[in-house]
């Protein structure tokens, strides 16, 4: 059942529209958009991946962000550069908190901002002396560094510099890929080049060096792509991977290193977790390689049962069995949580608004614990995403790309959802508007949320959210003690 | 002309992708489909249709071609 119906939330979007110019609002309208499950294709009603207004506040971040942050970053044994002014590095330096094992400064460098820090003198006379100079460096002080990426910011591209003569030199001198990435932070409408960008340097620069050496492989080798392992995600997902006998050859990129992604041509299978920021690569290696690759969703225990049937339907009776043996196994486990938490969450409603995957992948977890997901909506996704999302979110329910900040608060003092789940830059607004929430891109310092571990922690932490006694207290006795007196003397 | 991948679906379908511009559309109809001869346009569900010089049937999908566009339905 939807919290509103059709009539009354085409009237909400027409009526939070208003305030906007007429040019303006003839745009946004297109962004936005009530859902109808029977729609194949999303494309007639929904415009997405287009240039936000300007004017508006808007989420999204930038190319360099989706290429530094998102893809590159999370490599544990390579350097990501961040060539350019500091504050693009600084700024989002382990923000993301991609989880790793290893010895930070020695053999894993995420947290660390390598940037080279430019100055007035560096725009003016250019900065690749001083890119050649930073990569010796690095090589003197990091000796265990496995290779090095330069992301460029913004001026790398406004002043012209050669960064793939650079990075070429560099690469004989020292004897490991260093990799170029175009993705200054002007590229694109979103950080949603970033990705595509970041994927094709992987994709001329990393995925190929392995071709025609020797590897041990086995029948039942996957990859997965596309978990970041925040919180541990991909560790979660990992040993489920495992329980039912598959061999999970590379990580990306959460906990991942050079050598397995440079090992990723040889496995049987590639798995598909955000498919916004890593399917080009899957396609290029379906293409390239003939590996096929699956999406999949390991948010809550109905999403996870799905996907370990669909992934073991590309293998034998083995891993088939394996699949019912690991759902079998932690039915339990999972309905026990169910029992838990259930009771205390259902029939909440709650709104999304995220990144690639989740604001559809989270809507089965949700589900499982008698929530209700009445809106939705992504910062960077395209259209296929959408077609995507239309079968997961009920009828009538609202769908909103690239909302902006005025949109976003209206439609949640309309829609009363008893949680939201976004990002930082929305938390403290719908704090102050007593509004429970939660961040999904970080899960405000928990998880892992994926996998069956996962779950009980992402139901453990709505809860904690959603019923935390401070809800109640936010208008202070004297107020309510005047609202009491005033409904007396009525 | 544009490079595309024309890949297959989990149902057998034809998938038509464009990857300057991350679009993904399914293809509705192929002009020539015999072993010999494969391409021509392609109608795509989206309204947009492109056309593909006609090569013997690739015996692997996905493949990348080069497709110059006919009618243009994304806008
Ligand atoms: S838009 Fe440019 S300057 Fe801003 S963070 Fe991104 S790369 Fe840095």
């Amino acid at each position: 059942m939807a919290a509103l119906t059709r009539e009354a939330t085409e009237a909400l979007i027409a009526e939070v529209l208003e305030v906007y110019p007429e040019k303006a609002r003839k745009d946004r309208a297109k962004h936005l958009m009530i859902n109808d499950k029977t729609l194949e294709s999303s494309k007639k009603c929904i415009t997405s991946n287009r240039k936000s207004l300007p004017g508006v506040m808007t989420m999204r971040g930038c190319a360099y962000a989706g290429s530094k942050g998102v893809v590159w970053g999370p490599i544990k044994d390579m350097i990501s550069i961040s060539h350019g002014p500091i504050g693009c590095g600084q700024y989002a330096r382990a923000g993301r908190r991609n989880y790793y094992v290893g010895t930070t400064g020695v053999d894993a460098f995420c947290e660390i901002n390598f940037t080279s820090d430019f100055q007035e003198k560096d725009i003016v006379f250019g900065g690749d002396k001083k890119l050649a100079k930073l990569i010796d460096e690095i090589e003197m002080l990091f000796p265990l560094n496995k290779g090095i990426s330069v992301q460029s910011e913004c001026p790398i591209g406004l002043i012209g510099d050669d960064i793939e003569a650079v990075a070429k030199k560099a690469a004989a001198t020292i004897g490991k890929p260093v990799v170029p990435v175009r993705c200054e932070g002007f590229r694109g409408v979103s950080q949603s080049l970033g990705h595509h960008i970041a994927n094709d340097s992987v994709r001329d620069w990393i995925l190929s060096n392995r071709d025609g050496q020797a590897f041990e492989t086995t029948p039942y080798d996957v990859a997965i792509l596309g978990d970041y392992n925040i919180g541990g995600d991909a560790w979660a997902s990992r040993i489920l991977l495992e329980q039912m006998g598959l061999r999970v050859v590379a990580q990306w990129s959460g906990d991942g290193t050079l050598a397995e992604m440079e090992n990723t041509p040889k496995v049987k299978l590639n798995l598909l977790h955000c498919y916004r920021s890593m399917n080009y690569i899957s396609r290029h290696m379906e293409e390239k390689y003939g590996i096929p690759w699956l999406e999949y969703n390991f948010f809550g225990p109905t999403k996870i049962a799905e996907s370990l049937r669909k992934i073991a339907s590309f293998f034998d009776d083995k891993i088939k069995e394996g699949a019912e043996r690991v759902i079998a196994q932690h039915k339990e486990m999972m309905d026990a949580v169910i029992a838990k938490y259930r009771p205390r969450l259902e029939g909440k409603k709650v709104m999304l608004y995220v990144g690639g995957l989740r604001p559809r992948h989270v809507v089965g977890a949700y589900e499982d614990l008698g929530m209700e997901v009445v809106g939705t909506g992504y910062e960077f996704a395209h259209n296929d995403d959408y077609d995507r999302t239309i079968k997961d979110m009920g009828d009538a329910t609202l769908i909103y790309d690239d909302v902006t900040g005025y949109e976003f608060e209206e439609f949640v003092k309309a829609c009363k959802p008893d949680l939201i789940g976004s990002g930082i830059k929305e938390k403290y607004v719908f704090h102050k508007m007593g509004v429970p929430f939660r961040q999904l891109h970080s899960w405000d310092y928990s998880g892992p949320y994926h996998g069956v571990d996962g779950f009980a922690i992402f139901a453990r932490d709505m809860d904690m959210t959603l019923n935390n006694p401070c809800w109640s207290k936010l208008t202070p006795p004297w107020v309510k003690n005047n609202e009491a007196a005033l409904k007396q003397a009525a | 002309m544009a490079n595309i991948m024309i890949r297959q679906n989990g149902a057998g379908g034809l998938v038509f992708y464009l990857p300057k511009r991350d679009l993904e559309a399914s293809i509705e109809s192929i002009e020539f489909d015999t072993p010999e001869k494969w391409g021509g346009e392609l109608k795509l569900d989206n309204g947009g249709s492109y056309y593909i010089d006609p090569v013997a049937r690739p015996a692997r999908l996905p493949i990348s071609v080069r497709a110059r566009r006919l009618g243009a339905a994304e806008d």
